[in-house]
């Protein structure tokens, strides 16, 4: 099956609306997208977190395939619990179809919390995958920094003040860490480029072991944008290179889509002045004073895309 | 009665446990290793290694992990079993009540442990009292032959429709996980026959009825739900009963929510739970040998508590001594106010005297139960004792 708009308005819809996310939440946009990657059946987990409070408020449930959620830092061990049971009863012949199994958690729930849950269920090679939906901070508690938050970022335990820039220390490159799990999929995905991210999603969900995609998504309160403005960020943060796309298989690393066209300078790498100025939660870096701090975001930004160039070897 | 009779064999505790388990074959296990439950997960990985059972062993990489994954197993259709002591209950802790609440009936041996700090491998029952609350049916042993029959009944009583809970089968680490003793075990087909197929409730895997588990509730329903695990509770006491009598027929070996021993005439009763319960017995029978008319009695099923059961035994005597492995610091033992709870609507109460024993491992002797039963008698006890503590 071709990814064509065309083909994928025709699929069943798994993620029903209705739900109670925010309006502009760039979660069930990155998750529809994900569901579309695969047509077996299928069973989802969530960590907790924002879409799933929003998705499962007892008795109604968004959700047209099996559901389950067990708590905040143990995603992947749920969804490695299905999946372990699927494996059991398969082996036993009480099972006959081929199925996926795929975990949808924020950045707190992967980055923090559910590290070592996540780092484990990898380790072990389940026949799953797991989506962070990175909007760069606790976001169902009230915009709390996480280590998926980046420097100079104003949230609510990070504040900006008379002497802090925000959150200090850069992000921590958890795409990475997966790729050193030696797990036969990794990709990094934005909802902008449903494409790119229908794509990966169809490799993961095939890849025949564990999976891990990491999914820039904006959030408009988090990040202070209109709600309107949701896809634009999510394409910015590719353009300029906060977010680079690109996927990892078998150990080998390639680019994708925008992030490709930026390194053969086909398309232009946008300073990182254009995030900033685009999202309130950086409004202070304007003043002059946090200045070198712009300058430091600018100079992490160019080294960590310097060093994904060499890794693909482009 | 069961079809062949096994011959007796020698075996420790875990070794037991695990014995039980590869006779149900389930379908899936995933598990920590912490001491002393280690055995049992050692003896298992082999059978696993040597295709003895079907089961999808999983290694997990902590015991929260273990308990997620258990859960999520169950709740997708899979008979599911773990083993967990100490900090590893600890650090399930989390889940603990979660497992109750989605009503996966899963199965847990623990290997009870003292908690830290400060850090001490050896027993009491500090780790399943902090475990109290969350929702689990709670099983005790007091011998290598109950920590098997207990891993045997115990997924009757989980899986029954009417129940639908998780159950710990507790056994006393290295008392019990450790001590070999002489077992008999009960015959395989006999076994698979008595537990019965696994039939899940709602299950994930059913992917053509999809079913949303582990949901968000606001407060009316999630009072509702809680309710609802309490008439679960309540339920689990009847299905015990039946289950402790169908053992019996299989087995011969009788149990009950509550065990007694020499309670029917005695006057003076002493509760105690675990592998202590036979220490006690045998100062039982020295003390009745000089002519002291003492019983004992032990909550088989700790979780849904006995009440019923527990006013019963005591209705009458002049004194009832509470025996706790661990205390609540500031506060008793956690058996003491339960049974004195049990004892309110009695029309005369007899005296209750709290026992604080063997916390950490402690030793635990005749000599320090019957000079504990003693100061009862004389009416020398206070209202809560720390027997056998040496510094």
């Amino acid at each position: 099956m071709t990814t064509s708009l065309k083909s994928l308005n025709q699929l069943p819809v798994k993620l029903t609306s209705g739900h109670r996310l925010c309006a502009g939440c760039g979660e069930p946009i990155l998750a529809k997208q994900i569901l579309m990657g695969t047509q077996r059946p299928l069973v989802v987990s969530l960590s907790t977190g924002c879409f799933e409070v929003s998705t499962t408020v007892y008795p109604y449930t968004s959700w047209n395939v099996p559901l389950i959620h067990t708590a905040f830092g143990n995603g992947a061990a749920t969804c490695a619990g299905v999946e372990a049971a699927y494996q059991s009863l398969k082996r036993q012949g009480k099972i006959k179809e081929e199925m996926n199994f795929v975990n949808f958690a924020g950045d707190g729930a992967t980055y923090d919390i559910g590290l070592q849950a996540l780092s484990g269920a990898m380790e072990r090679g389940h026949q799953m995958l797991y989506v962070c939906l990175n909007n760069e901070a606790y976001m169902n508690t009230g915009i709390q920094r996480s280590s998926a938050t980046n420097m100079g970022t104003d949230t609510t335990t990070s504040p900006a003040g008379s002497v802090s820039s925000g959150k200090q220390g850069y992000s921590k490159d958890l795409t990475a860490i997966m790729v050193a799990h030696n797990i036969p999929y990794v990709a990094q995905v934005s909802p902008h480029n449903w494409r790119d991210t229908v794509e990966k999603a169809k490799k993961g969900f095939d890849c025949g072991g564990a999976a891990f995609i990491n999914a820039i998504t904006p959030c408009p309160r988090g990040w202070r944008t209109a709600p309107s403005m949701t896809v634009d960020m999510a394409k910015l943060a590719v353009e300029t290179c906060v977010w680079p796309l690109y996927e990892v298989v078998d150990g080998k690393y390639a680019l994708t889509a925008e992030s490709l066209k930026i390194a053969d300078g086909k398309a232009e790498k946008k300073p990182v002045t254009d995030w900033i100025n685009a999202q309130g939660r950086y409004r202070h870096l304007k003043e002059e004073r946090w200045a070198p701090v712009v300058e430091k975001m600018q100079a992490n930004i160019d080294s960590r895309w310097e060093k994904l160039i060499r890794l693909t070897e482009h | 009665m069961a079809k062949k009779k096994l011959e007796d064999i020698a075996i420790n505790g875990d070794g037991a446990v695990a014995y039980a388990w590869k006779q149900i074959d389930p379908d899936v296990c995933a598990a920590y290793p912490i001491t002393p439950q280690t055995i049992i997960v050692e003896d298992f990985s082999k059978f696993v290694a040597n295709g003895e059972v079907k089961t999808e062993y999983v290694c997990v990489e902590s015991e929260h992990s273990a308990l997620t994954l258990c859960a999520a197993s169950c709740s997708a259709g899979a008979r599911t079993f773990t083993a967990t002591a100490s900090q590893g209950l600890a650090y399930m802790w989390e889940m603990l009540p979660i497992t109750s609440s989605m009503r996966v009936p899963l199965v847990m041996a623990v290997a009870n442990r003292a908690v830290s700090g400060p850090i001490n491998i050896n027993n009491d029952h500090g780790d399943a009292m902090a475990a109290r609350d969350t929702g689990w049916i709670q099983m005790f042993a007091d011998n290598v032959q109950s920590s098997y029959d207990n891993a045997i009944m115990a997924p009757r009583i989980a899986e029954h429709p009417d129940v639908q809970l998780p159950i710990i089968t507790n056994l006393d680490g290295f008392i019990l996980t450790h001590a070999v003793e002489r077992m008999t075990p009960v015959d395989t087909d006999d076994v698979k026959k008595f537990v019965g197929e696994f039939e899940p409730v709602c299950p994930l895997l059913d992917y053509k009825h999809p079913t949303s588990h582990g949901m968000l509730d606001g407060p009316d329903f999630y009072y509702a739900h809680k309710h609802q695990q309490v008439e679960a509770m309540d339920k689990a006491l009847e299905v015990a009963e039946q289950v402790f009598k169908e053992f019996k027929k299989l087995t011969g070996r009788e149990y009950h929510l509550v065990d007694e021993y020499r309670c029917e005439d005695a006057e003076y009763i002493a509760i105690i739970l675990g592998s202590s319960y036979g220490t006690m017995q045998e100062t039982v029978d020295r003390m009745r040998d000089a002519g002291i008319k003492v019983g004992a009695a032990m909550p088989h099923i700790y979780r849904p508590w006995p009440e019923k059961e527990i006013a019963r035994i005591i209705k009458g005597k002049k004194a009832v001594a509470i025996f706790d492995k661990h205390v609540s610091l500031g506060a008793y033992g956690p058996l003491y106010p339960e049974v004195v709870a049990a004892a309110t609507d009695l029309e005369e109460m007899p005296k209750m005297y709290n026992f604080i024993y063997g916390i950490g491992g402690a030793d635990t002797s005749v000599s320090i139960l019957k000079g504990a039963m003693e100061s009862v008698i004389k009416g020398s006890a206070d209202k809560i004792n720390y027997v056998g503590m040496k510094l």
